[in-house]
């Protein structure tokens, strides 16, 4: 346990690295000649990258057998919602600078803009109930709901690819990850790949047997 | 023969602009290009002329982006879609007055010219435009470079030649960005090309530029030979130009090839025909670096530019021809 403990600092540090240097960078100029469209950027890209690592989660546990992981999921996905928030927030400050009329007439009229909301806002629901307390309190429930990620997913790609201008090499490396995701929640393509079972899942067909 | 022009319009300099006084771009622009850009944009509606010939309000429209964002924040596919990647790559991309320039088409003086001769046939000068991409970020920059008219009455276009393709170099040794990503695509369909009507490559406005602050142009910024049609979106100011094509039929542009309901012909800057993925009401005006270098104003028809060229488009529907 001593080490979950460690590797979870480990990775709290981790995850606020790139805004604290992306802060730092805009500062100093180091994020070229429009610092604010860049730190917009990255800090999406990162909110996508942190996602697609928490949807990592469950397939990376399960084939290489280091169950722990799990302690990780959450804390990916929070991070994932965090750097979302900062990254619409410095849309709304920087790009509309804080006119409420227009981030509506945005959202409404760029479909782009609106799949990413749209995403964001999903999100919400699942940041709120991510709690050990909520998983409780729904039980099933909480699996069904939480399946949302990969609408949300789905969304940030999504919006990803269609604000890219033409080139598509970048972002159809996430997609790739993504899809790939995807497919292992599908059970016959799990079959391809060396995939084990969940140790409570296995004593619970010891018990039966 | 040549349009006799404003002297206040296109801000002109017999010599260029020592770097001292660049140093002090607001002084700089309010003895030099305010004064004459007032009088460019007056009519537009809530803009307001003071007497002292400063615009209320709009100081920041017409001061000079500095040095830094100017060579640091480019969009040059041939190396890097990321727009800082090109100042970095383009280091040991230094072309000098061998570079060669194809003239080709409908002209009676046909032939490959090396910069050099061009050069000895153009009076360089200074011009400082703003800079409207179709990203809706623009700048004001400090050209050095000749009219694009002198070249053509130098190489002098047939009857025949109604438009006017540019061509960049393609060579992926030195531009990275025109080889194939790791999914096999191209970024754009290479090489770079775009075009103009002869009339508005006759325009005054059109420059060839060679510089950019008093400088020969560094690599990120199209060395050493580049467009400049300020009344257009920056797409159209093909960069490291390699072949003048003078044409009967329309050319084929690269973006406008790639995402044609998204990039024109024409694509003039027009506040009123938005792009379809972003408005074009408004642009972000980089000054510089800093954080806060950034400053949204509404965007100008023809950026501003509509006294100089608006005549050209006249039985034109810009709304269907962007």
């Amino acid at each position: 346990m001593r080490s979950v403990f460690w590797f979870k600092v480990f990775a709290h540090a981790f995850s606020w690295l790139p805004i604290t240097w992306l802060v730092y960078a805009g500062f100093s100029g180091g994020l070229g000649g429009d610092p604010q469209t860049k730190l917009m950027h990255e800090l999406g890209w990162w909110g996508l990258v942190f996602l697609l690592l928490s949807l990592s989660i469950t397939p990376l546990r399960r084939l290489s057998g280091v169950y722990l992981l799990i302690k990780f999921r959450r804390m990916l996905g929070l991070y994932s919602f965090f750097y979302l928030c900062v990254h619409i927030l410095t849309y709304f400050a920087f790009y509309l600078e804080f006119r409420w009329s227009e981030l509506g007439k945005e959202i409404i009229e760029r479909p782009y803009i609106t799949l990413g909301f749209l995403a964001w806002l999903l999100m919400i629901p699942l940041a709120i109930t991510s709690t050990k307390s909520f998983q409780r309190r729904l039980g099933r429930k909480w699996a069904a709901l939480h399946k949302l990620v990969y609408t949300i997913a789905a969304l940030g790609l999504v919006h990803y690819i269609w604000q890219s201008k033409s080139d598509l090499n970048e972002p159809l490396i996430y997609v790739a990850w993504g899809i790939l995701l995807m497919l292992l929640r599908v059970k016959k393509w799990r079959r391809f790949l060396f995939w084990r079972q969940d140790p409570s899942h296995l004593e619970q067909l010891k018990k039966g047997s | 023969m040549r349009l006799k022009f404003d002297k206040k319009v296109l801000e002109k300099e017999s010599q260029v602009t020592p770097e001292e006084i660049f140093w002090n771009r607001r002084r700089f622009i309010n003895n030099f290009a305010l004064a004459g850009t007032a009088g460019l944009i007056t009519g537009f509606p809530g803009m307001v002329q003071s007497q002292s010939n400063v615009i209320v309000g709009e100081e920041l429209r017409d001061e000079l982006s500095s040095e830094f964002v100017i060579t640091h924040h480019n969009n040059f596919y041939e190396f890097s879609t990321d727009k800082k990647k090109p100042s970095e790559m383009a280091k040991s991309f230094k072309p000098g007055n061998d570079w060669q320039v194809k003239i080709e088409g409908e002209v009676n003086k046909p032939g490959t010219y090396t910069l050099e001769d061009i050069l000895k046939h153009m009076q360089v000068e200074e011009r400082i435009y703003r800079l409207r991409c179709v990203e809706a970020w623009s700048m004001v920059v400090p050209w050095n470079g000749f009219q694009l008219s002198q070249l053509l009455d130098w190489v002098q276009p047939t009857s025949k030649a109604k438009f006017v393709e540019f061509k960049t170099l393609h060579d992926p040794k030195i531009f990275p960005g025109q080889k194939r990503g790791i999914f096999g695509s191209h970024t754009l369909p290479w090489p770079y090309s775009e075009g103009l009507t002869i009339q508005e490559a006759n325009n005054p406005l059109a420059l060839l530029a060679t510089g950019v602050y008093g400088k020969s142009l560094p690599g990120q910024n199209g060395a050493p030979l580049r467009l400049v049609v300020p009344w257009k979106y920056g797409f159209k100011s093909i960069k490291s130009i390699v072949s003048i094509r003078f044409t009967e039929t329309q050319p084929e542009c690269t973006w406008n090839k790639r995402l044609p309901n998204e990039y024109g012909f024409y694509a003039n800057v027009n506040p009123e025909v938005d792009h379809p993925r972003w408005s074009q009401a408004t642009e972000r005006r980089i000054t510089d670096n800093s954080f806060f270098g950034v400053k949204r104003i509404p965007t100008l028809m023809f950026n501003g530019y509509g006294e100089q060229v608006a005549h050209l488009y006249k039985n034109l529907d810009l709304k269907r021809y962007y």
